[in-house]
């Protein structure tokens, strides 16, 4: 029989400027990384890094005020190419550092970055 | 020092029922390295959440896959009922995990015929689909639908089964057990399916972690992950252990699921023996205002469905992340080193779904 683990939703807000080190602790402690996605909030954009450890959720939460350069994780978590790729094709983020760079050509849109939206 | 040469791999392939393409650059008969490129079918399908209700919505994310439609569907429910704190009925969890269970039943007897027809054994091929055809009779006649179910909605379920049809389940499976056995011998046996399988595509149990592999593929290689194992829906009140194999090459990745398969029916008939009466849905009331990521396992492993609400009718946002997308990488690192015709094995046996992965 098992415990509840799906009812824990942890989201911890972090910083750009933090990301790396914070996302490097959770590597040093075991997480597993489970996805990440962006998402145009009614005030700027979100990115949401969700990492797992023996079936528990620990989510970190990036507020962005706008579309622009962030570092990538990739150097840690090489999988995450997938994700960042994915953000730069459909919203237009820019990773630095990104271990596998597709130029905005991993997915084929007939727009570019059709998920940006209008800023405001 | 061999020249080294770019061979373009899909997207269209026989052995590939979506489209992803691949740049192997092989050294002689050996790859060195595989370049993958998806977005063939990007349909935008996390985007209608703008101009579909959230109640509506669970139709749209059925229909990101046509092999895990209930799960998807589950998973989404699951999200937003998170996001609301809706307490679903006991009865309709048991019923979500039935029909989960011979999804995943369906999805691996298709994944084993896909393999057959792979390598090339066309009456093996045959014989898993015809199994598989009487769990799609199991859909056809509890739900209405073989692909496509549409009886996961917010708050429970859309139909009960009766006693007599649950029992007429466990008869089936019961009966559809043996030809399985049989099937199970020829797969796991036979020297001509061995020899394509054992020691293919090794994926090492540290690779496996490193690269956040899921599902069957984590699994095979020793790694015990299994989000039904965080106690959602019936599963907590189940009894039941994730299938592991050590090898973590193509024939550890096939005997994995072939376990499963036996794994689901008798959780099935656990929760046939345990399902209590009772409601099968609770009315859905106000708007959602929120986020809850929740999780499902699905048959290729585990699934992200993230919703945030903002008080109307309308999500602000619907993330669905499938098991490939997590998968992709171990698949281009186990590539490494292969030979150029066991390539579609390989990419075969992490059972990619590419509808599912762009979305």
């Amino acid at each position: 029989m098992s415990e509840e683990k799906h009812l824990v939703q942890e989201f911890v807000t972090v910083e750009a400027s933090n990301l790396l080190n914070v996302v490097q602790d959770l590597k040093a402690e075991g997480y597993r990384l489970g996805q990440i996605c962006a998402a145009k909030l009614a005030e700027g954009y979100q990115l949401l890094y969700s990492f797992d450890k023996d079936h528990v959720l620990k989510n970190l939460k990036l507020p962005v005020a706008e579309v622009g350069e962030l570092p990538s994780i990739t150097l840690i978590y090489w999988p995450a190419f997938i994700y960042e790729n994915e953000m730069q094709d459909l919203f237009g983020f820019k990773f630095r550092n990104l271990a596998l760079d597709y130029n905005g050509k991993f997915f084929k849109v007939s727009a570019p970055t059709p998920w940006k939206g209008e800023e405001k | 020092m061999s020249k080294r040469t770019i061979i373009p791999f899909g997207p269209q392939h026989p052995v590939l029922p979506e489209p992803v393409h691949l740049d192997l650059v092989i050294e002689d008969e050996r790859v060195v390295e595989a370049i993958p490129s998806i977005g063939y079918i990007h349909r935008g399908l996390e985007k209608l959440v703008e101009k579909r209700e959230y109640t509506e919505m669970v139709y749209v994310i059925e229909r990101v896959c046509g092999i895990c439609s209930f799960g998807h569907g589950w998973g989404y429910c699951k999200s937003v009922e998170g996001n609301m704190e809706i307490v679903v009925p006991e009865r309709a969890e048991y019923l979500r995990c039935i029909w989960h269970e011979l999804s995943r039943i369906h999805s691996h007897l298709l994944w084993l015929g896909l393999l057959a027809d792979g390598f090339g054994f066309e009456s093996l091929f045959m014989h898993s689909w015809r199994i598989r055809e009487s769990i799609l009779d199991i859909f056809e006649k509890t739900t209405g639908g073989r692909v496509i179910f549409s009886v996961c909605k917010l708050g429970g379920v859309r139909k009960d089964i009766s006693a007599e049809g649950l029992a007429e389940i466990a008869g089936i499976l019961e009966g559809i057990k043996g030809e399985l056995t049989e099937l199970t011998e020829v797969f796991l046996e036979d020297y001509s399916v061995k020899n394509r399988l054992v020691g293919v595509g090794k994926l090492s149990y540290s690779d496996a972690v490193e690269l956040c592999t899921v599902g069957p593929m984590a699994r095979a290689s020793g790694v015990v992950q299994d989000i039904r194992l965080d106690g959602h829906g019936a599963y907590g009140k189940l009894d039941f252990a994730p299938v592991t194999e050590e090898a973590g090459d193509c024939y550890a990745r096939c005997k994995v699921r072939i376990r499963e398969v036996f794994q689901s029916i008798a959780m099935i008939t656990q929760a046939i023996a345990q399902i209590p009466e009772g409601d099968i849905a609770v009315p859905v009331k106000g708007m959602p205002q929120g986020e809850f990521v929740a999780r499902m396992e699905q048959p290729r492993g585990e699934a992200y469905y993230y919703s945030i609400g903002n008080g109307s009718k309308f999500l602000q946002r619907m993330r669905v992340r499938t098991p490939t997308n997590m998968n992709i990488p171990a698949m281009v690192k186990t590539l490494q080193g292969c030979d150029l015709a066991d390539v579609p094995m390989l990419i075969l046996t992490i059972d990619p779904c590419i509808s599912c992965t762009e979305r």
